[in-house]
């Protein structure tokens, strides 16, 4: 009973952490909200500023408010991230010599596909139509003899 | 022949690939700040908090910039390697991270004081300009102040003789041409 109680209240107390809110005059909240969007926390990888709880991120949610505030256009705040953190802070990658195969690998891949399909096809089409001599002599043959034998 | 081969050797790419990424770990990111100065900031010192602690005061010969917290349960692991480099005349300077004054001086007191001097960053700020993501990070610094490696981790004595020793071995023979 008493190990109920305590699995109940453990239920009841467990909260889900949650990213610290951080308030923004209106005029760049719209601006606020893509630009956490667009920006990795480093400490959870796979989260951007916008979710993360961390404090780094509630460290780099204030930077980004302060920056707005202070007139910084988006550009330039995502460039003062990546400057600090590199380029893996952007969700986004820019097109670079070492992220050029992230930007047209995929493409590569569906090239090769369409490629390798459209080889499958034609080979099948040959298969389909074409009968070597040899084997439509045979044919001609064995068609005569069942004509023959059905008589 | 070539069909035979193709699927082998499709496998063959992407097991090498996999292969690679299994020793690579993903927390770890390579800094962009490699190659440039250390940033600009005026912080005070932890143990004295009137004395004023700018990037000027960390540029020696060679020097360790490295960041640590009490709340950093790594930093602890390291302490120990940091103080035995200390003893062996290393320079290392402190920027102690998001950390409360008191618990920092305290925590120096008790495991001993690797730092020439640690420089307090109460809200993360100069961090932030050291691209810090997560303590301990230790710098290796000239000069100039440009950094030359990033440690992201707990410094071993091992890691300090396999990357550290023979790049400021390159600090140093570069600085004698000067």
């Amino acid at each position: 009973m008493n190990k109920l109680a305590l699995l109940l209240a453990l239920i009841i107390f467990c909260q889900p952490v949650h990213a610290e809110i951080i308030s923004v005059a209106p005029q760049y909240e719209q601006r606020y909200h893509s630009l956490l969007e667009q920006l990795r926390c480093l400490v959870c990888q796979n989260q951007t500023l916008a979710d993360s709880g961390s404090g780094l991120a509630t460290d780099l949610r204030v930077q980004v408010k302060q920056m707005l505030e202070q007139g910084s256009t988006d550009q330039e705040i995502l460039d003062f991230m990546s400057a600090r953190y590199g380029d893996f802070v952007l969700y986004m990658p820019p097109v670079k010599t070492h992220t050029l195969f992230l930007w047209i690998g995929p493409f590569v891949l569906l090239l090769i596909g369409v490629v390798a399909a459209l080889l499958l096809v034609r080979q099948r089409g040959q298969r389909e139509y074409s009968i070597s001599d040899s084997d439509q002599q045979r044919l001609q043959k064995l068609l005569a003899e069942q004509s023959s034998e059905n008589k | 022949m070539f069909r035979a081969v193709l699927p082998a050797l499709i496998f063959m790419v992407l097991a090498g690939f996999l292969l690679v990424g299994l020793y690579k770990d993903p927390s770890l990111v390579p800094s962009p700040l490699i190659g440039k100065p250390i940033p600009e900031f005026s912080l005070s010192s932890v143990k004295n908090p009137n004395q004023v602690i700018t990037a000027d005061d960390f540029k020696t010969d060679y020097a360790l910039i490295n960041v640590w917290a009490t709340w950093c349960v790594a930093c602890k692991q390291e302490h120990d390697a940091l103080v035995a480099l200390a003893q062996q005349q290393v320079p290392i300077f402190g920027i102690n991270y998001k950390d409360d004054r008191q618990l920092a001086q305290q925590w120096l007191n008790d495991h001993g004081d690797p730092y020439v001097m640690s420089a307090f960053d109460e809200a993360g700020r100069v961090a932030i300009d050291f691209g810090v993501y997560g303590a301990p990070e230790t710098f290796l610094i000239d000069k100039q102040g440009i950094i030359h490696h990033k440690l992201i981790g707990v410094m071993t004595a091992e890691i300090w003789q396999s990357q550290f020793v023979p790049k400021i071995q390159q600090i140093t023979a570069a600085q004698l041409y000067e």
